[in-house]
């Protein structure tokens, strides 16, 4: 570990512990909240692909037609899938943030159990609205 | 014991007054995307098809063009500051931070643009 570079006219601030590394032990909800961000940064890629999909929808059917097969196809269809419960998984988290904003479930049993209910209602929700698109299709 | 530096001692500046503001505006954008995600979600699994057009005359609705401009409005600011945040943490040298951090905000102002037009070229044509 490198020491803060320190002197005479710096003075040495407290820093914060990170979590990554020795310091912490991997726990449920630091799980969770790396999640969060993993999921966050991956629907800005989500968003890019919805653009894209508007964009060729909006340049016309041969455009539309190019891109269609690769998300329908086994490889877009996880794709989706995987953004499917990114989104879910961030907005249930998402919501537990913002509880935490206004100062509710703080405590730890609390945190724990809302953390796993995240973990169930985003897969069960997913799984929902699959079923759901197969069925209409 | 201050943990305020000479320099900003010296500068005597203190804070510009916008701390709150980026908090804030991801906070806003996260509840108006609660009905929005909802929304979306839900309308792309019961699409009946994903043919041309059949998405075409979805997106051409009113009610449907509106909720789809505030989504990628919402979405893609709260994606902005989401990203920002990430990037100020982990990216240490100034230098890599700030062009990373320009191209992000292109990025997503071109992707807002280019997806909010296309949803109205659609609405409008």
């Amino acid at each position: 570990m490198s020491t803060p570079a320190t002197s005479k006219t710096t003075p040495q601030r407290p820093l914060s512990p990170f979590m990554i590394g020795p310091y912490y032990k991997p726990q449920m909800t630091s799980m969770l909240s790396i999640t969060h961000r993993l999921t966050g940064l991956g629907l800005s890629f989500g968003a890019i692909l919805l653009v894209t999909w508007l964009v060729c929808l909006a340049s016309g059917v041969d455009c539309y037609n190019a891109i269609v097969p690769h998300l329908t196809a086994w490889y877009g269809k996880v794709l989706l899938v995987a953004f499917t419960w990114a989104l879910l998984y961030h907005f249930c988290n998402g919501i537990r943030h913002l509880m935490w904003d206004l100062g509710k479930g703080l405590d730890m049993p609390t945190a724990e159990k809302t953390g796993w209910g995240v973990i169930v209602v985003s897969i069960a929700v997913t799984a929902a609205v699959w079923a759901l698109a197969l069925a209409t299709k | 014991m201050s943990y305020r530096s000479p320099l900003g001692h010296a500068r005597g500046l203190g804070s510009a007054k916008q701390g709150t503001h980026h908090f804030w505006i991801q906070r806003v954008t996260a509840v108006a995307l609660i009905p929005l995600t909802l929304w979306f979600v839900f309308s792309l699994a019961r699409l009946p098809s994903a043919h041309f057009d059949a998405v075409t005359w979805w997106v051409a609705a009113p009610s449907v063009a509106v909720a789809l401009v505030l989504f990628i409005g919402c979405a893609l600011y709260h994606s902005l500051l989401g990203v920002q945040v990430v990037i100020e943490d982990y990216v240490g040298s100034e230098g890599a931070k700030i062009a990373a951090l320009l191209l992000s905000k292109f990025v997503h102002v071109i992707a807002g643009v280019a997806g909010i037009f296309a949803v109205l070229k659609i609405a409008l044509a």
